[in-house]
């Protein structure tokens, strides 16, 4: 248990994947037209573009949860299947099941699973990692929405998936919540060094936080830019190179006037 | 304090024009003033539930809310006591005084309680039946495409025909009487079971399923841990439809050639005109559906508590 998983596993490939969806009038939307990108085995890559792009999209057929209409998505050199506990997911709502108290909640991956009995001492750590030991026993309609979210991780990460894919997870909150939750973040990406694939909106978020930035191009989405992300950790949000990496990719995402302060909500 | 008091005067004004009027020569005497009986008991029962909430602060808090409803019932019954015993003022056969009505279950006790257990055990049966045999069909017609399409239109034809508008039919087609009614109670059973236990789990938002998936569950799981739990408000929505009509089916049922049950013992004492007697059955009926009910929402509390602030009943 005490065994962490290393970086090694956890590789994400996606070859030439394309997804279009049916419209009820007859129609089809083109979602994701033949995209490709690599995520090594333990880094933390941001996908960030306009609102629609298909992001969410690549993160649901990384999941398993919408295959891909034509192309692949490998992990660790295999073709993913559908949903399964090796590729954690967090979504924009918490979604805690609320007929089951936080420490239920986070253990129901476990259970289902049938190896409760063996990792049960993981949940509780778990619980203190996110800071909700003294609430394991409330159930979710007696918490805030940050503390949903961070039981959502948890329950996500207690079975230690190789890949955490993370939609949007901090959209729902406000701003300081959202930064706190960075923090937790990233504490638990530097401890478990899983790779963790996040869809967000928000420039400042992607930087803070990830290796990498990869700028999708609207409808049908396609990879425009990958920004590598230099800076060491704890990242300063008001730093020069911070600030100047925010810059190019307000740039990229055309929403960086000459003078003016960008407007960066999509 | 005055508040919670007030059903000792109800009981002793209730009390005093019992005893202070006459009866009326139309009326036939009881052997007992079984009335007056029955006003003690609840003079004992008052006066016990006073002292509880002396300390008990829920109980305290019930019977300051109660209190003028439990006064009002008691004087609905001294008026129902003038209209009957004392002043006769409708016919004598069909309203009977309740020196009688409370009589009967001095004397019938014996009978009474055979009654009860018979219909008990009939309902039972017939509830556990309909109710198993409800939460299959309406798992696999929740969960499964096929089945809906095959299940549900025959459901939706079969469903809403009345229990014992079956009657006919299972009375020839079963080998007793008992089959037949234990068949129509399951019956009265199964559609509402069905009914909300396929639409709550068709209401259960796909994102549960979903969070399932990604953390290992396997179809299983998704079915019994995420799909019913999630359903369980509206499958006992079910559960107090099918009590209802259960009720009714039982007593229809037990009209129909039963030998023993409270049903068949309202049938049989109509028919020797024994309005006395009929009125006792109406009270233990009245009386059973409550605790059944009552314990029902209570099961209810216990297993929603995750509930309270999410969804009102």
């Amino acid at each position: 248990m005490v065994e962490e998983k290393s970086g090694r596993s956890g590789e994400i490939r996606i070859e030439h994947v394309s997804k279009r969806f049916e419209n009820p009038d007859g129609g089809s939307v083109t979602a994701l037209n033949d995209v490709s990108l690599t995520v090594e085995a333990g880094s933390f890559v941001s996908l960030i573009g306009p609102s629609g792009c298909g992001k969410t999209t690549l993160l649901r057929a990384i999941a398993g949860l919408h295959p891909a209409d034509e192309g692949v998505v490998l992990l660790d050199g295999k073709p993913v299947g559908a949903a399964g506990a090796d590729r954690g997911y967090v979504f924009q709502q918490a979604n805690l099941f609320p007929w089951l108290n936080i420490r239920n909640n986070v253990a129901f991956g476990l259970k289902a699973r049938g190896v409760y009995r063996q990792e049960q001492q993981e949940v509780d750590r778990f619980l203190e990692l996110v800071g909700l030991k003294d609430f394991a026993k409330s159930y979710p309609h007696q918490l805030s929405g940050g503390m949903c979210q961070r039981a959502a991780l948890a329950r996500a990460l207690v079975g230690h998936p190789k890949v955490l894919l993370l939609d949007e997870p901090l959209g729902a909150l406000d701003a300081f919540t959202r930064m706190n939750m960075q923090d937790v973040i990233l504490e638990l990406w530097r401890t478990y060094r899983m790779t963790m694939i996040m869809v967000t909106h928000d420039v400042d978020e992607a930087i803070y936080l990830s290796d990498r930035v990869v700028v999708m191009s609207a409808r049908p989405a396609r990879v425009e830019k990958t920004v590598e992300i230099e800076l060491s950790r704890p990242r300063d949000r008001g730093q020069e190179d911070f600030l100047r990496y925010r810059k190019k990719i307000l740039e990229q995402l055309h929403f960086a006037g000459n003078s003016r302060e960008p407007d960066y909500y999509l | 304090m005055k508040k919670k008091l007030l059903p000792f005067p109800a009981v002793a004004a209730a009390a005093a024009l019992d005893v202070l009027i006459p009866d009326s020569e139309l009326q036939p005497a009881a052997d007992r003033p079984y009335y007056l009986y029955f006003l003690g008991i609840l003079a004992v029962v008052f006066a016990l539930f006073f002292l509880v909430s002396l300390w008990n602060t829920a109980a305290d808090e019930k019977l300051r809310e109660k209190a003028p409803l439990y006064a009002g019932a008691v004087l609905l019954t001294a008026a129902i006591d003038l209209v009957t015993s004392k002043y006769a003022l409708l016919p004598v056969l069909f309203f009977p005084g309740m020196d009688r009505v409370f009589g009967v279950f001095a004397s019938d006790w014996r009978l009474l309680l055979e009654c009860i257990a018979a219909s008990g055990k009939l309902l039972l049966i017939g509830f556990g039946i309909g109710a198993g045999l409800g939460f299959l069909t309406g798992i696999l017609i929740g969960f499964s495409k096929k089945a809906s399409y095959w299940i549900s239109p025959l459901m939706k034809v079969v469903g809403p025909i009345p229990p014992t508008s079956w009657s006919p039919l299972v009375l020839s087609l079963l080998a007793t009487t008992y089959q037949a009614a234990v068949f129509m109670v399951a019956l009265a059973v199964w559609f509402p079971i069905t009914l909300m236990t396929s639409s709550g789990i068709q209401n259960v938002s796909n994102s549960y399923f979903e969070v399932a998936s990604t953390l290992g569950a396997g179809r299983f799981t998704r079915i019994f841990k995420v799909g019913v739990p999630a359903a369980m408000p509206s499958i006992f929505l079910g559960v107090f439809y099918a009590a209802c009509s259960s009720f009714v089916t039982l007593v229809t049922a037990e009209l129909l050639g039963a030998d023993a049950g409270l049903g068949w013992y309202l049938n049989w004492q109509k028919s020797m005109m024994l309005y006395a007697n009929v009125y006792a059955g109406l009270i233990l009926i009245a009386g059973i559906c409550t605790v059944v009910i009552t314990l029902i929402f209570r099961l209810k509390d216990r297993i929603l508590v995750w509930q309270k602030g999410v969804i009102k009943w």
